[in-house]
Formats: structure tokens, C-alpha cells, sequence
């Protein structure tokens, strides 16, 4: 089994790990329980819900998906590194927090880190536009509708 | 003054930590030495168990341990019975409860048949490939009229039947009214509710401590007190020796509640027979079989009616499906019944239910908890007497309402919580109103018309509902000023979503006067707060928010005595705000909540008899009976009459919930209601073959509404307090899921004309593609 062993060097939120995995482990297992990086949550293990999304070199990933082998030598952000080095909410996170955009949070991590990274590629984005950006992220408790309105109002702060 | 925030919408007090992902969910929990577990669960629904092979798997490199339902010896043992029947008599109940692994006989597919304990969740699940079972597989029971006729094969043989239950429940006399009736309707009404699907499934972290023999369980439950003190008794331990935590928990909706799941009973177990600790997290797939449903009712109903519209009497007969086991009793099937009468006046009920042993996974209350099945049915009857009768389907509506000087209003049959399914307050006419006004009822039809000979196909619903809420028995909090200043709220009921962490803030806010930020809530640790029933029922705000209410108010006349004793004055002079008790009138003399505290907690010196240190207090609230919330939601369409594509175009929600403790929250509560209504109502369905295999086990095939699906929702309410607690709330977690099946079904049928083409709407879910079925079979 030695030879199904791999040594991992990638980046997650500008810090630098070094890792030794099985080619089976998965990314998501990976952060979570060898990095202890528990705030991305996973919920349906086959890439539906969206709560594992992390984002590999900047674009949205399903960490579920993907092998931690897979992002050797690549940048992962998560949601532990979505506030300023201070302490300060993103944008979103703040509005998210003003608009009432979770309720039990768990599939709020992912939620942020699509909508974060749909938030840079479209700064000016039409509701039906951010609907569609949503929809690969489910969400069983808010109904969406407060989502929807907190990803506009970050993208209004985030213009001005 | 301080801003006074109760009935506000403050900002959530848990969502940093949720913001930031440093909230504990039960998979965060990491402890050393930690093993994991997998468990071999039944892949078909209905077999004799010949034998079990775990030799091989015990082989495998990183195994523990592994178990079969033999190796339990004592500890193997039915569940205990959650709730028992209310006492209606004549009731039958086989009290048949699930078992924590499958002996002899398997009853579903999913029923867990060994737990494999490994070094990894990995290796656990190879281990399982390992384990070698032979089956002799029997004829499953699915279809529930197929259940009980003779020769059926039986999921319990010693029942002798699939029967798991039978309750008749009466009002006045419906032949009699039936007799003298101008009109009487009747229809066969099939409803499937789904699976709650919380994006967090379940999980159960168990670590036993030999040295202070102390087990420490994290579990994804609702109910974190009963599941305590369950365990307790069944490990031979004291209370006092288990410590159950439900942290943050994602979502539950219901089958959290279902308690001593095989999972959240073996867990502890293994822990102790290897002192190390134990974590199962339950995959997608698992959930759709391990985690309790909500399915099927067929009801044949009648209405009988007067030819101006008033509803005389209701007969129903109905099959409810139960699942291989009954531990939760009859809740689901008791709602169905009462909560069929909704805000109407029906002089004469006649219901009787058979709850139906199947060989599918157990069901338990999912929001709504049955209580959607009677209001569709009576919906539906409402529909076809006003398209029989030739009345306006608002007015039938309108002239059969409980009159606001009725209540309370006593509708003579028993409730789920064992009391009389009395409604304690209501005002039912101006809802309907704001309802009609507010989706443009009076000028629909010019606008439909228009809108068809444009060739759009446009419909509107319109459906009123109760729902009975805040159920006993009891609920406690304690609050405690702590000598920094900021106050602790404990209470026994978990929170999975609800604000829990707020709204109690708000509450001990108004009695303390001190900000809600400084206000830190625990919910769902046992070792916080001993005592207390559960999060279920819509009843959290209204059971253990009155108990917060209750404490605060001691507390608060604790620090006016403590204050007054200080100051030399009379209680009536002084003032709570800010943190700080003041003398009214003299600027700059007060003294803090915080050193009120450290005073009540002298080191030195005597105190009078009969004192309690601390300016703390635990009090208790449970109400007489529940309260009854009431709401109508209206809805616009638009479908293709071709594809059966829908598109909501307008949805609108009045209700009325009593006192509101924060308006912001209650929103999300009804948004999310609806969410789930409108996959219940539109395509969520689990599909089983008759050998009880459920076809669409998958996320991608058991499809949950997403943010296309789920339109802008148009809120509104009236306040009619609940006599029945001094706040006057009433529940509202399940309120936006209940209607939305009969709406749906109205609007659905107003869209396409379907009335003048012979096609009634008697079922859910109505997804395209059934859709197109009905219409077609129509057709001819």
C-alpha cells in the first residue's frame, strides 16, 4: 500500500502545508480533519449541495469531488480565510449577517465561497443572474430569498 | 433607557461564529485516539437473516471491532416507545419499536445488520465489503391497501396483521348531518410528504471516560435531555454520568427528534467496551434510509354540504404509512386528523385512521408533521363544493371561518399532546382579506383573461390553515447575571437553525435592560441545563421562551431588592436600563448588574437566612395546551401547457402567530417553510418499487428546491395573542410548509382550466411529469 502513499505541498489561505496522503483521500477530508480546518461542512458526499466548495486558484471547487492528491502544488482558499487578518467580515459575510441570509449555517461556508468568487467575476449582477449562481448551492432552512438579497447588497457595497 | 429590542429584527447573536466557520457541528469534534465507524446495513426490505460472517472484516488491518446484533447480549433491546397514544378510546397500537441491530428478520432497506469499528471511516467501509450475509428475502410490504388485505406478507408476524394502529375520532353526528345534506362531495386524496434532508445529516461522537466514568456524547438530536437520560439507562449509568451535546446542529426539521436512532443507542456502547471514543457521521446515501420520513396517506373523504355553502360534516377514512416500526406512536396519522378541520367550522367530524406497518424506512414527524395531508384534503373538498355549488371560491372559504367571538373555540376531539383540540385565540377573517387583497384577488380574473389571449396560461390559489403550536409538557431556562456584567441564558431544548440564541437574548433583554449582545444563550448541553423536553412541535419560542421570560423576571426582582437593600430605597425609585440599576431622579447613583452580582456571592461574612447567592433563577413554563396559529397563503402561476413547466409569479403569506419576538427571524422561518412546501408540493417524492427499494437515493435524483425554484415571497401578519402564556406567542416554525400542496393543486388547475376538462387535482405531488400523465389519462 506504501506506493498509494503521496507527499502533498499546497497552499490554504497563503499558509503553506505539507501533507501525506492516500491517493482515495479526499480534499474535503483532507481540510477537514488532517487540516483541522472544520468550516468547510460537507453534506452529500457527490457534488450536489455545494456546502464543500472551496475555491482552487480562485475558482469555486466541490472539495468532495476532488482528491487531495489533486491540489498538490495548488492555493486553496476556505471560508477560515475569507475575514481580513483583523477580524473584519468580507463584504458578503457582512451582508449576510444584515439580510438574515442563514439560519443553522451549515451550508453557509460554501455558500460564501461561490458567491464570493461570483461577486469578482460580475460586480454588477441582475437578481436572476445571482439566482443562477446560487443555484448549485442548496440550502434547506432560508428559502433563498435573504441569500439573494444579501449577495446584492454586498455587490452594491462592494461597487461603492 | 436602553433601545428596547424585543419584537424587533436584531441581527443574529450565532451568526459570527457561523460566518467564519468556526461554529462546532458533532464532525468537528476531533479526540484523541478517536476510532470510526461504519455499519453494513440490509440492501433489500424484507428477508429472513440466516447468518452473518464478520470474520474476514475483523482480519482487516485497522479493525477494531465489529458487532452484530448477537454480540450485543443484553444490551440488545427494542427502543423504547417515544410517544404514547393519546387516550382516545377504542384505540388499537402494536407497540412495535425499532431495534439497534437487525435480528432474525430485516424489516427495511437500510436497517443497520453490523457496526464495523476502525481506525478510519475509510477502512471501516472497506471492512464492510468483508462481511459476508446470507438473506432468505421475503415479499415486502409497500402498497398500503395491499397491506391489509389477507395473505399479505406481514412485517411483524406476531401482529398478525399490518396493522400498527386504528383511531376513530368523532364530533356531533356526520350521518345525521349527511342526511339533511343539499350536497355531499366525495374523493379519494393521495398526499406523499418526503425526507427532511437537513444539508447536515446526522452524526454521533461517543467517548467514554473509565477514570471519571464520565460518557460525553455529541449527537446531532433535537431532544438532547431524553436522549441523556435514555442512554443513562440503558448503559447502567447515572444521569448525572452522561453528558449529551448537541452543538451546532444543520438543519433538522423533525428526525433529529426521532431519538435512540441504532446509531445514537450503539455509539456509547462501543465506546465503553474499548475505552476509546467513537465517531459516525452519516452519509447522503444513508440518509435516505437510516433517518426517519414523512410519506403517504390515501384518504376517502366526503363533505357534506347546504346549498349556500356550509360545511355540515366531514367523513374521512384514511391509511397512513407508518414504516417497519412505530416508535414515535401516532402524531403524524393524530395531526393529519385534527389538523383537517383547519379555521372552519365543521359542526360534524367523523375520521378514523389505520396506521399501516410497511417495509420502508420508519415515519416520524417532518415539519408539518401530517398536518399538510388534512389540510390538503380539506382544501381540496373546499375546491370542489364551490365549483359544484357555483360560489366564489374566497367566500366558501369566507362563511364557514370560526367567527373571531367563538374562540375559544373547542373542536371536541383529542390532540396530539393528549389535550382537547381546542383553539385558544383567533381572528381568522381579516387574514383571508389581507390575503385576497394583497395577490389582487378582486381583479384576477380580467387579468387571467388577458393574459390567455395572449396564450399564457395563468392561475391563482388561494389556502387557509391552523396550525397547532407550542405544545407542552414543559420547558426551564435559567439566567444568571455573571459579576463581568453579561448575563447567561441556559435551557434544555436544542437549536438547529431557529435564532434561539437571539430571541431569548431579546427576551431577558426586556425584563434586564441589558444589551442582547451581552447575553450568551446555551442550548442543548445537558451539563448547562438538566431538564426539558425538546425543540419540535413549533414550540421552542413559545415553551422555553416564556421559561427565559419567567427567570428574567425573578432575576430582575432580584436586582431591584439587592439594589434597594443597598441604596437604602424603595424598589419603586429605582430603574433597570444600560446595564445598571439606578435611583430615578439622581443623576450618577446606580450600580451595575455585574456588582449586584458579586455582591449576591459574598466570600466573608453571614448572610440572612433563606438567602440564594447569586442573582441567578430557573423557572418553568408549560402550557395548559397548545396555541393556534392560523395563516392563508395565495399564489400566482403561470404554466406551459405543454411541458407542465411552473413558474410562481406571485406568493404571498399572511398569518398571524401572536406576539412576535423578532420579526426578522420569524421571516426566515416562513421563507424556509415554504421552500420545503413547495418541494413537497411540486416534485419531492420518494420513489420505492414494490420491494420497497427507493429508486432515487441521491441528491441528483431526490431533487430539493434551489434559488430558481423558490420565488419572492410578499409577507404579512395580524397579532391575536395566545391567552395561554403570558408573552402571547403562538409557534411558527412550520407555518409556511403546511398549505402549499392544496395551493399548488387550485392553482395549478385554475392555470389550465383543468375543472372544465374533467381533471381534478387530488394528489401530491403534482411534478410535470405526473402531471402530464393526469391530463393525458383524461384525455383518453
Amino acid at each position: 500500500m506504501d506506493s498509494d502513499i503521496h507527499d502533498i505541498t499546497l497552499t490554504v489561505n497563503g499558509t503553506t502545508y505539507n501533507g501525506r496522503v492516500e491517493s482515495r483521500l479526499l480534499l474535503s477530508d483532507f481540510l477537514r480533519h488532517d487540516l483541522k480546518l472544520a468550516g468547510t461542512h460537507v453534506g452529500c458526499e457527490h457534488g450536489v449541495c455545494g456546502a464543500c466548495t472551496v475555491l482552487l486558484d480562485g475558482e469555486p471547487v466541490r472539495s468532495c469531488l476532488m482528491l487531495a492528491v489533486q491540489a498538490n502544488t495548488h492555493a486553496i482558499s476556505t471560508i477560515e480565510g475569507l475575514t481580513s487578518p483583523g477580524g473584519d467580515y468580507h463584504p458578503l459575510q457582512q451582508a449576510m449577517h444584515d439580510h438574515h441570509g442563514l439560519q443553522c449555517g451549515y451550508c453557509t461556508p460554501g455558500i460564501l465561497m461561490t458567491m464570493t468568487a461570483f461577486l469578482d467575476e460580475n460586480a454588477s449582477p441582475s437578481e436572476e443572474e445571482v439566482r443562477e449562481a446560487l443555484s448549485g448551492n442548496l440550502c434547506r432552512c432560508t428559502g433563498y430569498q435573504n441569500i439573494v438579497d444579501a449577495v446584492m447588497t454586498a455587490a452594491a457595497r462592494m461597487r461603492s | 433607557m436602553s433601545t428596547r429590542t424585543f419584537g424587533q429584527p436584531v441581527k443574529r447573536n450565532e451568526d459570527r461564529k457561523l460566518l467564519t466557520g468556526q461554529a462546532l457541528f458533532v464532525d468537528d469534534v476531533e479526540l484523541p485516539g478517536m476510532l470510526h465507524v461504519a455499519f453494513l446495513r440490509s440492501q433489500v426490505a424484507h428477508a429472513n437473516i440466516i447468518g452473518i460472517d464478520i470474520s474476514r472484516a475483523l482480519q482487516r488491518p485497522g479493525v477494531i471491532a465489529a458487532y452484530t446484533a448477537d454480540d450485543l447480549g443484553d444490551y440488545w433491546r427494542h427502543g423504547p416507545l417515544l410517544v404514547p397514544p393519546p387516550p382516545i378510546p377504542g384505540t388499537i397500537f402494536n407497540e412495535r419499536t425499532h431495534v439497534p441491530l437487525a435480528k432474525g428478520k430485516v424489516r427495511h432497506v437500510g436497517e443497520p445488520l453490523v457496526i464495523v469499528i476502525a481506525e478510519s471511516r475509510y477502512i471501516a467501509e472497506d471492512a464492510l465489503d468483508d462481511i459476508d450475509v446470507e438473506l432468505e428475502q421475503l415479499d415486502a410490504v409497500v402498497d398500503l391497501e395491499r397491506a391489509l388485505k389477507a395473505g399479505s406478507a406481514l412485517v411483524h408476524d406476531d401482529v398478525g396483521s399490518n396493522v400498527s394502529a386504528r383511531v376513530r375520532q368523532t364530533k356531533g353526528n356526520y350521518a345525521a348531518a349527511a342526511a339533511k345534506a343539499d350536497r355531499i362531495i366525495a374523493r379519494r386524496f393521495h398526499y406523499e410528504h418526503g425526507i427532511s434532508s437537513p444539508i447536515e445529516t446526522r452524526g454521533v461522537v461517543a467517548q467514554w471516560d473509565q477514570r471519571a466514568s464520565q460518557m460525553t456524547i455529541w449527537d446531532t438530536t433535537q431532544a438532547p435531555v431524553f436522549v441523556r437520560n435514555g442512554l443513562a439507562a440503558m448503559l447502567g449509568l447515572n444521569e448525572r454520568n452522561v453528558r449529551v451535546i448537541a452543538p451546532f446542529v444543520g438543519g433538522g426539521f423533525g428526525p433529529k427528534i426521532m431519538m435512540f436512532y441504532p446509531e445514537e443507542v450503539l455509539l456509547p456502547w462501543v465506546s465503553m467496551q474499548l475505552n476509546r471514543p467513537v465517531k459516525w457521521i452519516e452519509d447522503r446515501l444513508e440518509h435516505f434510509f437510516a433517518t426517519t420520513h414523512e410519506r403517504g396517506q390515501i384518504h376517502d373523504a366526503e363533505i357534506a354540504l347546504a346549498a349556500d355553502g356550509r360545511i355540515l360534516g366531514i367523513k374521512d377514512v384514511f391509511l397512513h404509512d407508518g414504516g417497519a416500526y412505530d416508535p414515535y406512536g401516532l402524531t403524524v396519522p393524530i395531526n393529519s386528523q385534527c389538523t383537517l378541520l383547519g379555521p372552519y367550522v365543521v359542526p360534524n367530524y367523523d375520521s378514523t385512521f389505520t396506521q399501516v406497518f410497511t417495509n420502508l424506512p420508519i415515519v416520524t414527524p417532518y415539519r408539518g408533521a401530517g398536518r399538510q395531508h388534512g389540510v390538503f384534503v380539506m382544501e381540496r373538498l373546499l375546491d370542489l363544493a364551490a365549483h359544484e355549488l357555483d360560489i366564489d371560491r374566497a367566500e366558501i372559504r369566507r362563511i364557514n371561518l370560526i367567527p373571531a367571538d367563538a374562540f375559544p373555540y373547542n373542536n371536541e376531539i383529542i390532540y396530539q399532546d393528549f389535550a382537547p383540540l381546542s383553539y385558544d385565540s383567533g381572528n381568522y377573517e381579516p387574514v383571508l382579506d389581507m390575503a385576497l387583497n394583497a395577490i389582487g384577488y378582486a381583479d384576477f380574473r380580467q387579468q387571467q383573461h388577458e393574459a390567455r389571449a395572449q396564450g399564457r396560461h395563468i392561475g391563482l390559489g388561494i389556502s387557509c390553515y391552523v396550525e397547532g403550536t407550542g405544545i407542552g409538557p414543559y420547558e426551564g431556562a435559567k439566567v444568571q447575571v455573571q459579576s463581568n456584567g453579561k448575563v447567561s441564558i441556559a435551557t434544555g431544548i436544542g437549536t438547529q437553525g431557529q435564532g434561539h440564541f437571539t430571541v431569548f437574548a431579546q427576551i431577558a433583554a426586556e425584563q434586564l435592560g441589558i444589551d442582547v449582545t451581552d447575553i450568551d444563550v446555551v442550548t442543548g448541553d445537558t451539563d448547562q441545563f438538566y431538564w426539558g423536553a425538546g425543540t419540535f412541535a413549533s414550540r421552542g419560542a413559545v415553551v422555553a421562551g416564556n421559561a427565559v421570560n419567567e427567570a428574567a423576571k425573578v432575576v430582575r426582582q432580584k436586582a431591584l431588592k439587592l439594589a434597594s437593600d443597598l441604596f437604602e430605597c424603595s424598589e419603586d425609585d429605582l430603574v433597570i436600563a444600560d446595564g445598571k440599576v439606578s435611583i430615578t431622579g439622581v443623576p450618577g447613583k446606580f450600580v451595575t448588574l455585574g456588582d449586584l452580582a458579586a455582591r449576591a456571592n459574598p466570600m466573608r461574612g453571614a448572610v440572612k437566612p433563606g438567602t440564594e447567592p447569586g442573582l441567578e433563577s430557573t423557572q418553568y413554563f408549560g402550557p395548559p395546551s397548545g396555541a393556534t396559529a392560523n395563516g392563508v397563503h395565495a399564489m400566482i402561476v403561470e404554466m406551459d401547457p405543454r411541458t407542465f413547466d411552473l413558474k410562481i409569479l406571485k406568493y404571498v403569506v399572511v398569518h398571524d402567530c401572536g406576539t412576535v419576538i423578532n420579526p426578522m427571524i420569524l421571516t426566515g422561518q416562513i421563507h424556509g417553510g415554504v421552500a420545503q412546501g413547495i418541494g413537497n408540493a411540486f416534485f419531492e417524492k420518494l420513489a420505492f418499487d414494490d420491494q420497497g427499494q427507493l429508486l432515487n437515493a441521491s441528491l441528483a435524483d431526490y431533487l430539493l428546491p434551489t434559488s430558481l425554484d423558490v420565488p419572492r415571497m410578499e409577507l404579512d401578519h395580524t397579532v391575536t395573542p395566545s391567552p395561554l402564556n403570558p408573552m402571547g406567542i403562538k409557534g411558527a416554525g412550520e407555518a409556511g410548509a403546511i398549505p402549499v400542496g392544496p395551493l399548488f393543486a387550485q392553482a395549478i388547475e385554475d392555470a389550465l382550466d383543468l375543472k372544465n376538462k374533467g381533471v381534478e387535482l387530488l394528489e401530491i405531488p403534482l411534478s410535470p411529469s405526473r402531471l402530464f400523465e393526469l391530463t393525458r389519462k383524461a384525455k383518453g
